[in-house]
């Protein structure tokens, strides 16, 4: 489980997150929305040390890991993995060694493991194609499907996720979220979800959590979150065309 | 505010304003050499891992790309170096009728400064600045927070590799300067002032000393670290994208060329005076 507890950041005198508390039980997929700005992405970095607060604590189970430093940070962090926004593929690297990469470095595994291990990811992320191209000679979303296959070759208990339909045509989204969750459902990993795309979250979700300006405005399974009376709320579903009705017209079968 | 005091702080305002700046550029400035320092010293600790695979293979990329690669450049700056000094020292030892000197004067100017002062602009401007944007692309792109993730320490999978090279080929690249500059100026003394090749060379071996080339090697060492944990601090605390890569690599550069400088003087007055 991951605890927020009290949370407080600035930036440039800013105040981006305004003493947030909040909770991620194991094996959900927790969303984070928000407009651009509010808060969901400096939220995400927190989890793993990106960033630290100026006040406020964070657990992950009994690791404390704005407190965490080293070797003790190491342990914490690898119990995550990310799928940045841009993926975040080392670009000189093939497919096949961005997704080595960590069992290269951090395991002692043998070749022949690596591969195997390697290529059973990919192939669940239907990339094992593309196992030697390097990642300039891939589209976005396949860029997003690789970056994926890296962030759980160490078999992660938590998943988090920037803005992973970002910048995706409407098909391969859908084909993005349909893979986390999948990921959640088969493994039985915790995801985090930072998204602005509310069709995904809806998508997706077992919980949602609106930010705004730092604060928490929402923090709802996805049901009670389309039907919430809180305005920045209703504010930010309308602009998505989504209304209660039009909710589930839209095909968001898995809450009715 | 009194009248009296409003004009005594309007007068007073630019110089404290000014004093501010000057106080936080210094305070910026100590903080960013603390923390190159720190980044030196963790990938310093790091070169015992360098014997793994994929960092021995990282170390010998780096290697080619700081040797091999820069070898055009260097081969046209150090042998019109050469030729420069001897042509310039030549003409005004002709006046005294030593012109035969000039194979001393190119060699011990070479050895000492230019062969090391002048390697190192080249790296810097080259090898620096690409290492700056290489690693700031990856930290703007996220690449860099990535590693941090996975808990790969950037500064031994990228910082150790480019160190070791720097370290390494310095010192070899200033001693192909020093040779083909000391070349350029025998070509420049037998061509144009009536000093023959063999008499240059004599004149060349025989006054400059041992020390003279430690000391220049022990300068290029030094200026390859710098090179190094320069670039890679800029690179790696690159943020504001393209405009980010494009400071650090302009810092890069401006920061090495001034460190190069003032450590030389540092290194040429602790072992001359």
């Amino acid at each position: 489980m991951i605890t927020f507890d009290k949370v407080t950041k600035q930036l440039g005198g800013k105040t981006v997150l305004n003493g947030i508390s909040f909770e991620v039980p194991k094996g959900e997929t927790f969303v984070i929305v928000g407009l651009s700005g509010a808060g969901k992405s400096v939220t995400l970095k927190h989890m793993v040390q990106l960033m630290r607060p100026d006040s406020g604590m964070i657990r992950i189970g009994d690791d404390i890991i704005n407190e965490a430093r080293g070797a003790e940070l190491e342990r914490v962090r690898r119990r995550f993995g990310v799928l940045f926004q841009s993926a975040a593929l080392l670009k000189w690297l093939t497919v096949f060694e961005n997704v080595a990469l960590p069992l290269r470095e951090l395991t002692k595994m043998g070749e022949e493991e690596i591969e195997k291990t390697v290529r059973e990811k990919l192939r669940l992320l239907n990339m094992e194609e593309s196992m030697d191209v390097f990642p300039s000679d891939l589209s976005g979303g396949m860029q997003k499907r690789v970056g994926l296959a890296r962030a759980i070759v160490m078999n992660p208990e938590i998943i988090l996720y920037d803005e992973p339909t970002s910048g995706l045509d409407p098909v391969t989204s859908r084909l993005i979220d349909k893979l986390i969750e999948d990921l959640r459902r088969e493994l039985g990993i915790t995801s985090v979800v930072v998204t602005h795309d509310l069709h995904s979250a809806l998508a997706i979700g077992t919980r949602i959590m609106m930010i705004d300006g730092g604060e928490i405005v929402e923090n709802a399974s996805p049901e009670d979150f389309i039907k919430s009376n809180n305005e920045t709320v209703k504010r930010f579903l309308e602009s998505q065309y989504i209304t209660r009705r039009g909710a589930w017209e839209k095909g968001m079968e898995k809450h009715v | 505010m009194i009248a009296p005091f409003k004009e005594i702080y309007r007068y007073l305002d630019l110089p404290i304003r000014s004093f501010r700046r000057l106080g936080n550029i210094l305070l910026i400035a100590c903080h960013d050499m603390g923390n190159a320092l720190i980044m030196l010293a963790s990938a310093t600790l790091y070169i015992r891992t360098i014997w793994k695979p994929r960092a021995r293979r990282e170390t010998a990329q780096q290697l080619y790309v700081t040797g091999i690669k820069s070898l055009g450049v260097i081969t046209v700056v150090a042998f019109f170096t050469g030729m420069i000094l001897a042509l310039q020292t030549g003409l005004e030892l002709r006046r005294f009728g030593q012109e035969v000197n000039i194979g001393t004067a190119v060699t011990i100017v070479m050895i000492r400064e230019m062969g090391p002062f002048m390697t190192a602009l080249i790296i810097a401007a080259s090898v620096g600045s690409a290492i700056a944007a290489q690693l700031g692309t990856m930290a703007v792109s996220e690449e860099i927070s990535a590693l941090e993730v996975m808990s790969i320490n950037p500064n031994r999978f990228l910082v150790m590799p480019r160190l070791v090279a720097l370290a390494v080929m310095m010192p070899i690249l200033t001693v192909y300067t020093n040779i083909l500059g000391i070349l350029g100026g025998g070509i420049v003394g037998s061509t144009q002032l009536g000093v023959a090749f063999q008499a240059y060379l004599d004149n060349a071996t025989r006054y400059a000393e041992n020390k003279d080339l430690y000391v220049g090697l022990f300068k290029a060492f030094v200026f390859g670290i710098i090179i190094a944990t320069v670039s890679c601090y800029q690179g790696l605390n690159t943020t504001e994208g393209a405009v980010g890569v494009g400071r650090a690599t302009r810092q890069t550069v401006i920061i090495s060329f001034l460190m190069i400088l003032i450590v030389g003087y540092m290194i040429t007055r602790l072992f001359y005076i």
